[in-house]
C-alpha cells in the first residue's frame, strides 16, 4: 500500500463495498482504496454456495461467489487499490479529512487519511445469549452463518441431528444444507406467527425436503453436559411467552440459531455517527449520507437485506454520492430537509431523511412492514393531513422488503419538515 | 512418589501449587478437567472482595484483608487483568442502614483499610445509575474486579514453569493410605504421594471422606449471571451489592475488567454439583433483583448467561485442617474463596510444615509472568510491534480486538490449551458481543494448526463436546 492519502476508503469488500468502490471509480475518483477483513474479497457471499443471486439485477441465477465474481473482475485493472487480511480498528472524523486505522501482517498499523469514507462493513448474527435461551451451554449450538461456513468453506460436518430456531434466510437455506449433507433436520421453529425468510426459501428448502415448519414457537430450554442432547420446544401466546403444557422434546445434537442479524457499527459509532434504533444502522439521508460529513454507508451495515441486487444497487449510490462528495466538496445550502417517520405499521425507512434540493427526479425509498398483510393495501404518506404519495401493493410482509420511487414533484409538496408513512387498507 | 499431591486445579489448588513452587518439593497437581480453572473459578462475580463480610471469629475472617492486599500484589507480578473499583454496598431502608453500620464495624475488625459510610446524595453523584431510593451505602475502596480464569491460570503456569507437575483428566476414585504417604488412584492411574491436599471445590466432600471422618457436608450453591455489552456503556463505577442476606452476599451489578457489566447471582442449592445449566425462572428473579439498585438496567444487551456452583457447607467457614495423617483439607471453599486463595495457600503452608514437610528454599525461583495484550500497546508503538511481530498484525476476535500473534503465544505458554474455551480464558477470544461466531472457525484451526491436531480433535470446552464431527460429502474427495 502507498502512503498517499485517499479520496475514498471503504471498509468492507463484500457485495457493498464491491460495487460502492466501482461505481465511485466510474463518477470520477481516481484514487480510492478497498479494506477486507478476509483474505478474499467477496465477504458473505463467498459461503453463499447456493444459487439464486442476480435475478434481479442480472436477470439470471447466480450463485453467491459467481455474483461476488462479476464485481471482482471489473474490479481488476481499475487502478482501485485492494488490501485484504486487513482490520479497521478506529475510524475518526475530522472536518477535511477522515482518519481510517488499519492494521496487518503485511503492513503492519497504519493511520490512513481519506476525504471520504463508504461503511459496507455487513452485519453479525444475534446469537442464543441475545435471545437469552436457558440451559446448559454444550458444543453443538452454532450461528446458522458459522454453521454455512464450516460446512461450505471448511468442508466440515456439525451434526447429524439438528433443529433449526429462526426461519430467517440462512437458517433455511441450512435445513436444505445439512440435509444434502446426510444430517435429519427435524423441525424449524418460528417465534413470530409468520416467517421472516424469502417464500421461495421456506418452499425450496422445507417443503421440498418435508422438514415442518413450526410457526409461533421456541425453544425454551437446552440440555446436554458436552454436545447438545436435547431441546425443549414450547408454543407461544401473542405475547411471545411460552404456553405451559405445551412442551414438546427433541432428541437432537445440533442446534442451529437464525435469529436475525445486527448491523455491525461499532466502527460508525466510534466516528459519531448516528444510529437508528429500528435499523441499527446509520441514520443517512437520500445520498446515503451519515449524521457524519463524509461517511457514507451502504449494504447490510446500514440495514439488513433479504436480496443482495438492492445491496449493489445501493451501494451505487454511496459510491456516486461520495463521488460527488469528493469532487464537488460538502454541501453549502442545506436547503428544505424532511424527515421521514415510521407509523406503528412501518418497522422502518432508508433514507431517514432527505434534502429535498438533492434529489434530481425521483427518491427511492426502501422500507419494511411488520406484518403480513394479505389484502391490497397501500404504502401511504403523508405530511401531517395531506396525503403525499400513496403506492398500492397486493401482499406484503416483513420477510420481503418494500421499496416505493417518489416523484421530486410530490416531494417539494410537502409542508413541514416531517413526512409519515404507513400502511392501509385498501378502501372497498 | 511426590512430596505433595494437590487434588484440583481451581484457584485453591493453584495458589498453592504456585506457593510451593518456589521450594525444593516433587509437587504433582491432579485435575479432572482438560485445564486449570474448569469449576467455580471460571464462574463467578470475578470480585477481590474488602472483607468487611465475613464474621471475625471465622476463618475467612482472618484471611480475606490479607488475601486481598496479595492478589493485589499478584496480579501485578503475574500480569493478571484487574481493576481497583471499589465496592459499595448500598442500603434501601433503615433496616439497611443498620446492615451497613454492622458491615462497617465488621470491616474494622477484620482490618479493612479506608472504608467510609456515604449519605444517599454522595452515592448518586458517585454512581448517577443507582436508584433513587437508595439512601447511603458502604464505601470500600480496597476491592475491585479481576479476571479469574486469567489468575488462576496465571498461577499454574508459573508453578509449572517452575517444577511443578500438571496431570489433567486425572479424576481421582480412591485415596489410600501408604506407610509413607497415599496411594492416589485415578480413573487412568496411580499416583503416590507424601502428602495430599484436597482442594477439590464442590467435591471436597467426597475426597475427605476417603480418608477421614465425615466433618462436612457441601450444599452444591447455584449462581445465576448475565453478561451485558459494552455497547450500553458503563453502567456503574464501582462493584453495587445489596446489603447481604443468609443466603449470600445477593445479586449485584459490577463492572467487569474489560468494562462489560456483570449481574447475578441468585442463589440456589442444587443437587448435582456440575449442574451449571441455567433457568429462566432464576434468570428473570435475577434481572428483578438487579432492577432494585439500578432501575434502568438494560438486559436486552445481554451477551451471555452463564451459572457457576460454589461450595457452600453446613460448616459456615473454609474447612482448612489437617484432617487425618498427612491429608490437608482446603475444603468448603465459597466466597471470598478467590480473594483468600494466595492467603489460604500460605496458611496451608505453616499447616503442612507443623505436620512435618520440610521446606527448603530454590536459590532462583522466578514468580513472575507477562503476556502481550495488543489492546494495551500505545498507538504510536503498534507499528513496530508489528513489524517484530506480524502475527499481531492479524485480528482474530473482532469483537475484542484479539490478535492471532496473542492467540499462538497463549497455546504456547506453560499449560496447552484443547478447547476454544481454553483460548477463550488465555487470550479472551470469543468473549464479545458475537460469542465466538465470527472467530470461532479460525481460532479452532490456529489451535489445530499449532498443536498438530486434526480439527475434529478440537473441542469446544471439557472432553466430549466435539465441534466437528467429520468432513462433509465434498470434504472427504
Amino acid at each position: 500500500m502507498t502512503r498517499q492519502d485517499y479520496e475514498l476508503i471503504v471498509i468492507g469488500a463484500g457485495p457493498a463495498g464491491l460495487a460502492a468502490a466501482l461505481s465511485a471509480k466510474q463518477h470520477g475518483l481516481s484514487r480510492i482504496l478497498v479494506i477486507e477483513r478476509d483474505k478474499e474479497l467477496g465477504g458473505i457471499l463467498n459461503q453463499c454456495i447456493h444459487n439464486g443471486f442476480g435475478l434481479h439485477y442480472f436477470g439470471e441465477e447466480l450463485t453467491g461467489p459467481e455474483y461476488a465474481g462479476r464485481f471482482i473482475d471489473q474490479l481488476e485493472g481499475s487502478g482501485i487499490e485492494i488490501v485484504c487480511d486487513t482490520m479497521v480498528i478506529h475510524l475518526e472524523n475530522g472536518d477535511d479529512w477522515r482518519i481510517v486505522h488499519a492494521m496487518s501482517t503485511e503492513n503492519g498499523y497504519q493511520c490512513l487519511k481519506c476525504r471520504a469514507v463508504i461503511l459496507a462493513m455487513g452485519c453479525r448474527e444475534r446469537t442464543r445469549f441475545a435471545i437469552q435461551i436457558p440451559g446448559s451451554r454444550p458444543a453443538g449450538i452454532f450461528n446458522a452463518g458459522t454453521a454455512q461456513r464450516y460446512v461450505n468453506i471448511e468442508g466440515k460436518m456439525i451434526g447429524r441431528r439438528v433443529i433449526i430456531l429462526g426461519s430467517g434466510d440462512i437458517g433455511l437455506i441450512m435445513a436444505r444444507r445439512m440435509t444434502l449433507e446426510g444430517a435429519k433436520v427435524l423441525a424449524c421453529v418460528e417465534l413470530l406467527p409468520y416467517s421472516g425468510g424469502l417464500n421461495r426459501n421456506i418452499v425450496q428448502c422445507l417443503h421440498d425436503y418435508d422438514i415442518p415448519l413450526y410457526l409461533s414457537h421456541t425453544i425454551t430450554n437446552i440440555e446436554g453436559r458436552n454436545r447438545v442432547q436435547r431441546v425443549t420446544v414450547q408454543q407461544v401466546d401473542e405475547n411471545r411467552r411460552p404456553i405451559p403444557g405445551t412442551e414438546t422434546y427433541y432428541d437432537v445434537d445440533t442446534v442451529l440459531l437464525s435469529v436475525g442479524l445486527i448491523p455491525e457499527n461499532e466502527l460508525s459509532r466510534e466516528a459519531g455517527v448516528k444510529i437508528d434504533r429500528r435499523t441499527s444502522g446509520p441514520f443517512v439521508y437520500e445520498n446515503l449520507e451519515t449524521s457524519e460529513k463524509g461517511i457514507f454507508a451502504c449494504g447490510n451495515v446500514l440495514h439488513v437485506h433479504d436480496l443482495v441486487d438492492y445491496v449493489t444497487e445501493e451501494s451505487q449510490a454511496a459510491g456516486k454520492a461520495a463521488a460527488a462528495f469528493v469532487l464537488d466538496g460538502a454541501l453549502t445550502d442545506i436547503g428544505h430537509v424532511i424527515e421521514i417517520k415510521t407509523e406503528p405499521t412501518v418497522s422502518y425507512t432508508v433514507p431517514q431523511a432527505v434534502r429535498v434540493n438533492e434529489v434530481a427526479k425521483s427518491l427511492r425509498i426502501f422500507l419494511r412492514v411488520n406484518k403480513i398483510w394479505e389484502e391490497t393495501s397501500h404504502i401511504v404518506f403523508r405530511d401531517g393531513d395531506n396525503v403525499i404519495a400513496r403506492f398500492k401493493r397486493d401482499y406484503m410482509a416483513p420477510g420481503e422488503m418494500e421499496n416505493v420511487n417518489v416523484p421530486r414533484v410530490l416531494l417539494d409538496r410537502v409542508k413541514g419538515d416531517m413526512l409519515y408513512v404507513s400502511i392501509e387498507e385498501a378502501q372497498r | 512418589m511426590f512430596d505433595v499431591a494437590i487434588l484440583g486445579a481451581g484457584v485453591s489448588g493453584s495458589a498453592l501449587a504456585y506457593q510451593l513452587s518456589r521450594f525444593h518439593l516433587d509437587v504433582v497437581v491432579l485435575e479432572k478437567e482438560n485445564d486449570v480453572s474448569l469449576g467455580a473459578s471460571r464462574a463467578n462475580t470475578a470480585i477481590v472482595h474488602g472483607g468487611y463480610d465475613p464474621p471475625p471469629d471465622t476463618l475467612m475472617g482472618h484471611l480475606n484483608v490479607d488475601g486481598a492486599r496479595m492478589c493485589m500484589e499478584l496480579v501485578d507480578r503475574l500480569d493478571v487483568e484487574f481493576r481497583k473499583t471499589g465496592s459499595l454496598i448500598v442500603a434501601f431502608d433503615d433496616e439497611d442502614m443498620k446492615e451497613v453500620h454492622n458491615l462497617y464495624d465488621r470491616g474494622l475488625q477484620n482490618g479493612v483499610p479506608s472504608m467510609e459510610i456515604l449519605d444517599g446524595e454522595e452515592v448518586s453523584r458517585r454512581e448517577p445509575n443507582l436508584s433513587k431510593e437508595i439512601i447511603g451505602a458502604l464505601w470500600v475502596p480496597e476491592s475491585g474486579v479481576i479476571n479469574p480464569w486469567e489468575f488462576t491460570l496465571a498461577m499454574m503456569e508459573v508453578a509449572v514453569r517452575e517444577g511443578v507437575e500438571l496431570k489433567l483428566c486425572e479424576k481421582v476414585i480412591g485415596l489410600k493410605r501408604q506407610d509413607k504417604g497415599f496411594l492416589i488412584e485415578t480413573e487412568r492411574g496411580t499416583y503416590s504421594a507424601r502428602y495430599v491436599v484436597n482442594a477439590t471445590g464442590v467435591h471436597s466432600e467426597k475426597i475427605h471422606n476417603m480418608v477421614a471422618e465425615p466433618a462436612f457436608h457441601i450444599h452444591p450453591t447455584r449462581g445465576q449471571y448475565y453478561l451485558l455489552d459494552r455497547s450500553v456503556g458503563e453502567v456503574v463505577n464501582s462493584v453495587v451489592f445489596q446489603c447481604p442476606s443468609p443466603l449470600g452476599k445477593g445479586v449485584l451489578v459490577s463492572p467487569t475488567i474489560h468494562y462489560n457489566t456483570l449481574v447475578g447471582p441468585d442463589s440456589e442449592v442444587v443437587e448435582d454439583c456440575e449442574n451449571t445449566s441455567t433457568t429462566r425462572e432464576a434468570l428473570d428473579d435475577v434481572a428483578r433483583q438487579a432492577k432494585r439498585s439500578v432501575p434502568s438496567l438494560q438486559l436486552g444487551s445481554n451477551i451471555r448467561n452463564f451459572a457457576g456452583v460454589r461450595a457452600n457447607s453446613d460448616y459456615g467457614d473454609f474447612y482448612i485442617k489437617i484432617s487425618a495423617p498427612y491429608f490437608l483439607d482446603i475444603a468448603a471453599i465459597k466466597s471470598p474463596g478467590l480473594t483468600c486463595a494466595p492467603r489460604i495457600a500460605t496458611y496451608a503452608i505453616e499447616l503442612l510444615r507443623e505436620a512435618g514437610l520440610d521446606f527448603k528454599e530454590k536459590e532462583t525461583w522466578d514468580g513472575t509472568r507477562s503476556v502481550v495484550r495488543f489492546k494495551e500497546i500505545p498507538e504510536e508503538e503498534r507499528e513496530a510491534f508489528i513489524r517484530e511481530n506480524p502475527l499481531y498484525g492479524r485480528v482474530i476476535c473482532r469483537c475484542e480486538t484479539i490478535t492471532e500473534g496473542e492467540i499462538v503465544a497463549a497455546i504456547h505458554r506453560p499449560i496447552t490449551p484443547v478447547s476454544l474455551d481454553g483460548i477463550k480464558r488465555r487470550a479472551g477470544t470469543g468473549m464479545g458481543r458475537c460469542q465466538s461466531g465470527f472467530c470461532g472457525p479460525r481460532v479452532l484451526e490456529i489451535l489445530a494448526r499449532e498443536t498438530g491436531k486434526a480439527t475434529e480433535d478440537i473441542l469446544q470446552d471439557k472432553e466430549g463436546s466435539h465441534i466437528l464431527i467429520g468432513d462433509t460429502k465434498e470434504g472427504r474427495v
